[in-house]
C-alpha cells in the first residue's frame, strides 16, 4: 500500500500540452478512478505515474519519495493494460511468473506465488496454456495475476475491461472490486466508462482536455457536479441540460435536471410534450419526451409504465434537485 | 455464366503463373541439364534439351580437379558468420529505432539504405587498400566483415519492419514487470520476433552465399568461397560449359536445398505483418 502524490505535473508532446499542472493526492489503499472522454489525457496521466512517459515538469511522489525520474521497473508498481499485453510465446504460468523471475526470486517461491495467484483468479486449469488459447476474460485475469504476483505497492489499470463483452465486463468489474477489498492495495483505474467509475471508485477524478474538472466520491460527483461537463458526463442516462429561457427563469446560463427528478403525469405538470423513444429496462423505463421550446427531456419512470410513441405527457422537474450553471459552465450556489 | 468467367480467369492466371515460374527457373534448369552433357553437346547448335548422352563425368572431374569441400566450408563460414554477427548489431539497432524513435530515425534508416544504392566498385579501391594494410586480404575474417557491413542496412530494415509489428504495450508490460532493457530484448522481443529474425538470417545467408563482387576481389586461393570456385572454371583459353555448369550446380545446390526446406519460414517472414 502506498500513497501517491502528483505535484504540478505536466506533460507536453512538442508544442501540444496534454496534461497541464496536475495536482492530486492519492491515499494509501484508495481506489481512484480517472474518467473522461477519449483524448482527455487520462491514459497519459497513468503512464506518467507508471514511468512509461517522462514527466515534462512537476514531481511525482510515492510514499513521499520522489520517483519522477525513476524507470518503471524501480517504482514498485504493477500495470494492467487494455490489450492485456500478455507475452504470447509464454504459457500462463510463465506469464504470471515473469515479474518474479525478473526480480530474481528462487524457483520454489515463484511456484508458490504463481499457484496462489492462480487460485485467487481461478486460473489453476489454464496454467499450461498459451494466451491465444484463452478467452478475453481469462486473458485479463492472467494480466491481473501477473500484476498481483509481485505484490506491488499500487496497481495501475488502463481501461482493462474495454475489450470485453458487456456481460463479462460486469463480472470482471466485480472481481476487481473484490480484489481491491481482499488486497487493500492502492489502485488507480482509468476508464472512459462512467458506470465503471461510479461502481468501483472510492474517489473519481473527472478529466477533460488535460484538466481536472472535479475530484470527489461517486455520489458527490453525481449529486453536486461542479461543472457542466461533469454534470453531463456522470450519470446514465445523462442529465437533462436546458439553456435559454428555461435557464434564465432560474437565473442561470444552463440548468440541469436528472431523469429521476422529472415526474411524469397524464393530467398536469410544468411542461407538456410528446413521447418519443421509450426504453424499457425492466426495473426502469426511460421516456424521452419532446417538449416544444425546451427540447428533449429524459425522465425515469417505473418499469410498469405503459406509454407509447406519440402519447402526450406532462413533466414536472423537482425544483430542489435542479442544478444551475453560469456561462462558464461552473455550478452556481 | 459468372462462374465460367471466374473459372477462365483462374485458369489464365494459373497458366501465367506457371509460365513466369518456368521462365525464372529456366536458367537453373538449363545449367542443371548442361552439367550432365558432354562439352560437345553443351555447345551444340541447335541446343539439345533432353536428347543427349547423359554423363556424370563433369562432376567427377570437377570433384577431382578442385577442393570443393574447402570452398564449401569457406562459403558456410563467410555467409553464416557475416549474417550472425550482423544480427547481433542489427537487432539492438532496429529495436532502438522501432521503439525509441526520434525525429531523425526515418532519415537514419533511409541513409543506411542509400549506402546499398552505391555501386560497390566505387569503394573497391579504398576497401582493398584498407584490407591490404590491415592484413585482411584473402582472409575469411575480412570477408565476414565486409559482407556483414554490406548487408547490415538490409538486416536493420527488415528487423525494423518486424519489430514495428510487435505491440508496444507488451514491451511496456515487461518494463513494468521489472525487466531491464537487455532482459526485455532477450526474454520478450527476440522470442516474439523469432520468425522475423529467422527470415532475416536466412535471407542474409542467401545474399552472402551468392555474393560474388567482394568474394572474387578480396580473395585468392585460400579463402575463396563457392563463387570463386565457379569462377575458376572460366579459363582464359575458353569456357568449358559442361564443367562450369557442374561446378555451378554444386555451388548453388546447398543454398537451393536450404531455401527449399525453409520456404515456408521465408514466405512467412517476408510477408510478416502484411495481414493481421
Amino acid at each position: 500500500m502506498a500513497s501517491i502524490a502528483l505535484q504540478r505535473v505536466s506533460k507536453t508532446f512538442g508544442t501540444h500540452t496534454v496534461i497541464a499542472g496536475f495536482d492530486l493526492e492519492i491515499e494509501a489503499g484508495e481506489l481512484v478512478v480517472f474518467v473522461g472522454p477519449s483524448g482527455c489525457g487520462k491514459s497519459t496521466l497513468l503512464r506518467l505515474i507508471a514511468g512509461l512517459e517522462e514527466v515534462s515538469s512537476g514531481e511525482l511522489l510515492i510514499d513521499g519519495r520522489d520517483v519522477t525520474h525513476l524507470p518503471p521497473s524501480r517504482r514498485g508498481l504493477s500495470m494492467v493494460f487494455q490489450s492485456y499485453a500478455l507475452y504470447p510465446h509464454m504459457s500462463v504460468r510463465d506469464n504470471i511468473a515473469f515479474p518474479l523471475k525478473m526480480a530474481g526470486q528462487d524457483r520454489a517461491t515463484i511456484q508458490d506465488k504463481v499457484s496462489e495467484a492462480a487460485r485467487i483468479l481461478n486460473l489453476q486449469d489454464y496454467l499450461d496454456r498459451k494466451p491465444r488459447e484463452l478467452s478475453g476474460g481469462q486473458r485479463q485475469r492472467v494480466a491481473i495475476g501477473r500484476a498481483i504476483v509481485r505484490e506491488p505497492i499500487a496497481f495501475l489499470f488502463d481501461e482493462p475491461l474495454s475489450n470485453l463483452d458487456a456481460a463479462l465486463r460486469v463480472n470482471m468489474r466485480l472481481e476487481i472490486a473484490e480484489l481491491h477489498r481482499q488486497l487493500g492495495t492502492t489502485m488507480i483505474y482509468v476508464t472512459h466508462d462512467q458506470v465503471e467509475a461510479m461502481t468501483l471508485a472510492d474517489r473519481i477524478v473527472v478529466l477533460n482536455a488535460g484538466r481536472v474538472e472535479q475530484v470527489g466520491s461517486p455520489l458527490e460527483l453525481y449529486r453536486r457536479p461542479a461543472t457542466l461537463f461533469v454534470a453531463g458526463f456522470i450519470g446514465s442516462p445523462r442529465m437533462n441540460l436546458l439553456s435559454g429561457a428555461e435557464a434564465a427563469r432560474h437565473a442561470a446560463a444552463t440548468v440541469g435536471i436528472r431523469p429521476e427528478h422529472v415526474a411524469l403525469s397524464t393530467t398536469q405538470g410544468q411542461w407538456q410534450g410528446q413521447v418519443g423513444l421509450v426504453e424499457h429496462l425492466g426495473s426502469d423505463t426511460f421516456v424521452h419526451v419532446e417538449v416544444a421550446g425546451v427540447g428533449t427531456i429524459t425522465a425515469r419512470a417505473s418499469g410498469d409504465l405503459q406509454v407509447r410513441y406519440g402519447d402526450l405527457l406532462w413533466l414536472t422537474p423537482q425544483l430542489d434537485c435542479l442544478h444551475r450553471f453560469d456561462e462558464h459552465g461552473r455550478a452556481i450556489g | 455464366m459468372t462462374s465460367t468467367m471466374h473459372g477462365r480467369h483462374k485458369l489464365a492466371f494459373t497458366l501465367l503463373a506457371w509460365g513466369l515460374a518456368l521462365l525464372i527457373f529456366f536458367p537453373i534448369l538449363w545449367t542443371l541439364l548442361t552439367s550432365f552433357k558432354t562439352e560437345a553437346d553443351a555447345v551444340a547448335i541447335p541446343p539439345k534439351l533432353l536428347g543427349f548422352d547423359w554423363t556424370t563425368e563433369n562432376y567427377a572431374e570437377v570433384w577431382q580437379r578442385t577442393d570443393y569441400l574447402r570452398h564449401f566450408g569457406n562459403s558456410v563460414v563467410i555467409s553464416l558468420g557475416s549474417s550472425l554477427i550482423g544480427l547481433c548489431a542489427a537487432i539492438p539497432a532496429a529495436w532502438a529505432m522501432a521503439f525509441s524513435p526520434t525525429r531523425h530515425t526515418r532519415f537514419v534508416l533511409l541513409w543506411m539504405l542509400s549506402t546499398k544504392m552505391l555501386p560497390a566498385v566505387g569503394v573497391l579501391v579504398p576497401i582493398y587498400l584498407l584490407f591490404k594494410r590491415g592484413g585482411l586480404l584473402d582472409t575469411r575474417t575480412g570477408l565476414v566483415l565486409v559482407l556483414m557491413l554490406s548487408n547490415l542496412p538490409i538486416m536493420v530494415w527488415m528487423l525494423f519492419t518486424y519489430f514495428k509489428e510487435i505491440p508496444r504495450e507488451i514491451l511496456e508490460a515487461a518494463r513494468m514487470d521489472g525487466a531491464t532493457p537487455g532482459r526485455e530484448l532477450v526474454h520478450v522481443l527476440a522470442p516474439m520476433a523469432l520468425p522475423g529474425i529467422a527470415s532475416t538470417l536466412l535471407l542474409n545467408v542467401i545474399l552472402a552465399w551468392n555474393e560474388s563482387f567482394w568474394t572474387l576481389n578480396l580473395t585468392a586461393a585460400d579463402t575463396g568461397p563457392l563463387t570463386a570456385f565457379i569462377a575458376s572454371f572460366s579459363a582464359p583459353e575458353g569456357l568449358f560449359y559442361a564443367k562450369l555448369s557442374a561446378a555451378s550446380t554444386l555451388a548453388i545446390a546447398p543454398i537451393v536445398v536450404l531455401g527449399w526446406l525453409s520456404q515456408r519460414q521465408l514466405v512467412r517472414g517476408l510477408t510478416f505483418g502484411a495481414v493481421k
